[in-house]
C-alpha cells in the first residue's frame, strides 16, 4: 500500500484544545474514531521551577512554590515548607500542624471540585460545571479571609504558618461545613447513576494494577486501581495520624471509579477538616510560629526528601543542600507526570470520544507537569 | 387562506397589472413573512434558552442590555453582523460559501408547512408530512459540505458524525411519524391536527402512540444536534465541529438554521402528538364568553395560535432542561442507540398502533 492510501490520520489534540487542561499537546493516530497510537508533548509551560531555586534564598523561593500546582498550594508550600524543617531538625508548634492541615484539606476539596466540574465538562454536561465552581467560591473565600489571596496563598513559613485566624473565620466554616455534605449528594444524585454517565464511563479506559504501580501512578488514580496506599496513612506527617478518616478506594480502575474514589475523598476530607476545626477552637491561644526570621536562613549539609499526598497523588519535594543561603538541588516528583506518562497505554484502542474522559478522570495538571 | 389569496388578487387586478406580477410580488411577502417570524423565534429562542440554563445552573443570565437583557440577542446578532467574514485560504472556496445557505434554506422552506391556525397556513399540501421530512433531511448535506470543505480535520469529523447521526435516527423519526399517519388516514398536516379533535385532551395522538411521541422526541433532539446528541459539534472533542472556520454571519447562518430547526420540529411535534393549535377542554375558552359573532371568530383564531405556542414551548422547555441535565454520549453508542432500541421501538409503536385503528374501524379500515 502506497503513502497516500494509509488508513490512519494523523490530528493534533491541543495545545490550544479546551479539553487539554492547559497546555498539553497529544498527537494522536486516528483510524476511523479509534485511537491507534497517542504521544503526549509537554513543556508548552515549563517555568523552570527546579532551576530557579539554585539562585534563590529559601525565603525568595518560597513564594514561587505555590505556582507548581496553582489548584493545590498548600500541598506544594507544605512538601518544601517540611523538607526545610527536617533539614533544621524543627518541631513545629502543634496548632500551626492543625492548621496546616485544616487547610490543605480544604484545599482537597476545592481542588476536587475543580476536577469534577471540568471533568463533566468534558463529557458534556455543563450543569455540574457550574454547581461545583459555586462551592468552589465559599471556599475560596475562606482563604481570602485568611491569607489575602484566592489560589497563590504564599501562607506556610518555615516553622509554622504566617497569620492566626481572623474573629468571623470559623463562623463561615461551620456554615460550608454544615452545607457541603448536602451539596456533595447533589452532585452524586445527578452524576453518579445518570445513565449516560454510567455509559460514557464505566468500564472506560481501566487502569489495572500491575500497570498502575508499573508506571508508579499515585494518589485517587492508584486507590481506583485497588492499592490502597495513602501516604497521610502510609508514613503520617504533620498530625494526620492524629485525626481519624477513610480511605476511599475501588478494585476495577476504570474511569467510572476514578470519579467516585474522589467524590469519596471530598466527604473524607470535610471529616478532617471538622476535627481540626474542633481542635483549634478549643486551643485558640496556642503559639502558631517559631519566628524564624527571614535573614540568613542556612541550611545544614545534606539531602532531605518530603512526602505529601496531595490531590494528584504523592508530592514530593527532594532539597539538596550545601549549608549555604541557596539550596543546591530542588527536585520535584509530581502525580500529574506520572499519569500523563500512562495516558497513550489507556487510551489505546479507545474512541477519540474516550480520550477526553480518560484524560479528565486521571486529574492532570499542566503546570504540575511542566513545572 | 384563499379567500384571502383571491382577494389580493382582485385588488392586484383592479389596477390593471399582469397576474405574474401579482403572484411574484405575493411570494415575495410570504417570504418575507417568514424570514422575519424566523429570525424574530430565534432571537427570542436564544435568550430564553440562555435565561432558563443560567436558571438551571443556578446564575443570572443575561440581565444588562435592556429591560431583563432582552436586548442582548440583537446585540450578538449586530456584533456577528459585523465580523470579519474568514475563508481559509486552502478551503474549497465555493463549497465552503454555500454550505451554509444549504443548511439555512430548507429550514426556513418548512415554515410554509405550518399551520399556525385553522386558517393560516402558507401552503397547505396534501402530503405536508412526507414534505416536512423530506425537506428536513437537507441541512445535513449542508453540514457535510460545511465539514468536507473546510480542509480542517476536526470539521471532517464532525461532518461525519452529523451524517451518521442524522441518517441513523431519521428511520425511527419516520416510522413513529408514519404511526401519526396511520390514525389519521392522512398525510396533510391539517387533517391530522383535525383528526385529533374529537374529545379533547383524550383524542390526541399522544395517547394511543404515546411509544411513538418519545422516540419521536429523542429523535428530534438528535436530529436538532442538541445535548445529549451534539456531537457534530463537541465542544470538548472536535472544538466546534463542522464550523470551527466559519466566522460572522456564515457561522449566523448555522446558528440560526439550529435554533430555527430546533423551534420547528417542536412545533411539529405538538402538531402530530398533541393536537396542534386544539384546545384540551374540547372547546375553546373564548366560545363561552357571550361576544358577537365575529369577534368570537376572530378570538378563536389567537387562541388557536396561543394553543399551539404554548404546547411548543412547554416542549422547548423539556429540550432545554435536558440540555441542563445530561452529559453527551459517544457516537457509536449513539448509532447504537438508534439501531437496537429506537427502532425497535418505533416498529412496535406502528404495529401497536395498526392494531387500534383496525379495532376503532373495523372492517372499512381494510
Amino acid at each position: 500500500m502506497s503513502e497516500k492510501l494509509k488508513k490512519t490520520m494523523k490530528i493534533n489534540i491541543g495545545p490550544q484544545h479546551p479539553s487539554t487542561h492547559g497546555v498539553l499537546r497529544l498527537v494522536l493516530e486516528l483510524d476511523g474514531e479509534v485511537i491507534k497510537s497517542t504521544e503526549p508533548i509537554v513543556g508548552y509551560l515549563h517555568r523552570g521551577m527546579e532551576k530557579m531555586a539554585e539562585n534563590m534564598t529559601y525565603f525568595q523561593y518560597l513564594p514561587t512554590v505555590d505556582r507548581i500546582d496553582y489548584l493545590s498550594s498548600f500541598f506544594c508550600a507544605e512538601a518544601f515548607v517540611s523538607s526545610v524543617e527536617k533539614a533544621l531538625k524543627i518541631e513545629v508548634p502543634q496548632k500551626a500542624q492543625y492548621m496546616r492541615v485544616m487547610l490543605m484539606e480544604l484545599n482537597r476539596i476545592a481542588s476536587h471540585l475543580l476536577w469534577l466540574g471540568t471533568f463533566m465538562l468534558d463529557l458534556g454536561a455543563s450543569s455540574p460545571f457550574f454547581y461545583c465552581f459555586r462551592e468552589r467560591e465559599v471556599i475560596l473565600n475562606l482563604f481570602e479571609d485568611l491569607t489575602g489571596a484566592r489560589m497563590m496563598y504564599n501562607f506556610h513559613t518555615f516553622g509554622g504558618v504566617k497569620k492566626d485566624f481572623q474573629a468571623h473565620f470559623f463562623e463561615k466554616l461551620d456554615k460550608f461545613m454544615l452545607d457541603f455534605p448536602k451539596k456533595v449528594d447533589e452532585y452524586e444524585a445527578i452524576i453518579t447513576k445518570n445513565p449516560v454517565f454510567l455509559k460514557r464511563a464505566y468500564g472506560i479506559g481501566v487502569l489495572n494494577k500491575k500497570t498502575a504501580l508499573a508506571y508508579a501512578i499515585t494518589g485517587p488514580n492508584l486507590r481506583a486501581s485497588g492499592v490502597t496506599l495513602d501516604f497521610r496513612k502510609q508514613s503520617p506527617y504533620l498530625i494526620y495520624d492524629k485525626v481519624e478518616f477513610d480511605v476511599p478506594n475501588r478494585k476495577f480502575g476504570d474511569s467510572w471509579s476514578r470519579y467516585f474514589v474522589r467524590v469519596q475523598e471530598m466527604k473524607e476530607s470535610l471529616k478532617i477538616v471538622k476535627q481540626c476545626a474542633d481542635w483549634l477552637q478549643q486551643n485558640k491561644n496556642e503559639d502558631y510560629n517559631l519566628g524564624i526570621r527571614p535573614v540568613a536562613l542556612k541550611v545544614p549539609v545534606g539531602m532531605y526528601v518530603s512526602n505529601v499526598e496531595s490531590p494528584r497523588g504523592l508530592l514530593s519535594c527532594v532539597l539538596v543542600a550545601d549549608g549555604s543561603e541557596k539550596p543546591v538541588r530542588v527536585k520535584w516528583r509530581t502525580g500529574s507526570f506520572y499519569a500523563v506518562q500512562v495516558l497513550p497505554n489507556l487510551i489505546q484502542n479507545h474512541k477519540m470520544s474516550d480520550l477526553m474522559t480518560i484524560f479528565g478522570s486521571l486529574d492532570v495538571i499542566l503546570p504540575e507537569v511542566d513545572r | 387562506m384563499d379567500v384571502l389569496y383571491s382577494y389580493y388578487l382582485e385588488y392586484f387586478q383592479s389596477f390593471g397589472i399582469n397576474e405574474a406580477w401579482a403572484i411574484l410580488l405575493w411570494y415575495a411577502m410570504t417570504f418575507a413573512i417568514v424570514a422575519v417570524l424566523l429570525i424574530g423565534v430565534v432571537l427570542v429562542l436564544v435568550l430564553v434558552e440562555r435565561k432558563l440554563l443560567a436558571l438551571f445552573t443556578v446564575r443570572k443570565g443575561p440581565n444588562r442590555v435592556g429591560f431583563w437583557g432582552c436586548l442582548q440577542t440583537v446585540a450578538d446578532a449586530i456584533k456577528l453582523l459585523f465580523k470579519e467574514d474568514i475563508i481559509p485560504d486552502k478551503a474549497d472556496k465555493f463549497l465552503f460559501w454555500i454550505a451554509p445557505i444549504l443548511v439555512f434554506a430548507p429550514v426556513m422552506a418548512v415554515w410554509g408547512l405550518i399551520p399556525w391556525d385553522s386558517r393560516f397556513c402558507i401552503f397547505n399540501s396534501i402530503v405536508g408530512v412526507l414534505l416536512f421530512m423530506a425537506i428536513l433531511t437537507f441541512p445535513t448535506f449542508g453540514i457535510l459540505l460545511a465539514g468536507y470543505s473546510s480542509n480542517n480535520k476536526y470539521s471532517l469529523i464532525g461532518a461525519f458524525r452529523a451524517c451518521v447521526q442524522t441518517i441513523s435516527y431519521e428511520i425511527p423519526l419516520v416510522m413513529s411519524v408514519l404511526s401519526i399517519v396511520v390514525l389519521a388516514q392522512t398525510l396533510n398536516i391539517n387533517n391530522i391536527i383535525l383528526a385529533q379533535s374529537s374529545n379533547g385532551i383524550f383524542g390526541w395522538n399522544f395517547i394511543p402512540a404515546f411509544v411513538g411521541m418519545v422516540v419521536f422526541f429523542v429523535c428530534a433532539i438528535a436530529q436538532m444536534n442538541r445535548t445529549p446528541f451534539d456531537l457534530p459539534e463537541a465542544e470538548s472533542e472536535l472544538v466546534c465541529g463542522y464550523n470551527v472556520e466559519y466566522s460572522g454571519m456564515k457561522f449566523a447562518m448555522f446558528f440560526l438554521a439550529e435554533y430555527a430547526e430546533t423551534f420547528i420540529i417542536s412545533l411539529f411535534m405538538a402538531i402530530l402528538f398533541f393536537g396542534g393549535y386544539l384546545s384540551p377542554f374540547g372547546g375553546y375558552i373564548v366560545e363561552q364568553l357571550d361576544i358577537n359573532f365575529v369577534t368570537t371568530q376572530f378570538l378563536i383564531y389567537i387562541e388557536q395560535f396561543s394553543w399551539l405556542i404554548i404546547k411548543t414551548a412547554i416542549i422547548l422547555f423539556v429540550i432545554i432542561w435536558i440540555r441542563a441535565t445530561l452529559p453527551r454520549l459517544r457516537a457509536d453508542q449513539l448509532t447504537a442507540f438508534a439501531w437496537k432500541v429506537l427502532l425497535p421501538l418505533s416498529i412496535i409503536n406502528f404495529f401497536v398502533v395498526s392494531v387500534i385503528k383496525y379495532m376503532t374501524m373495523g372492517a372499512s379500515y381494510v
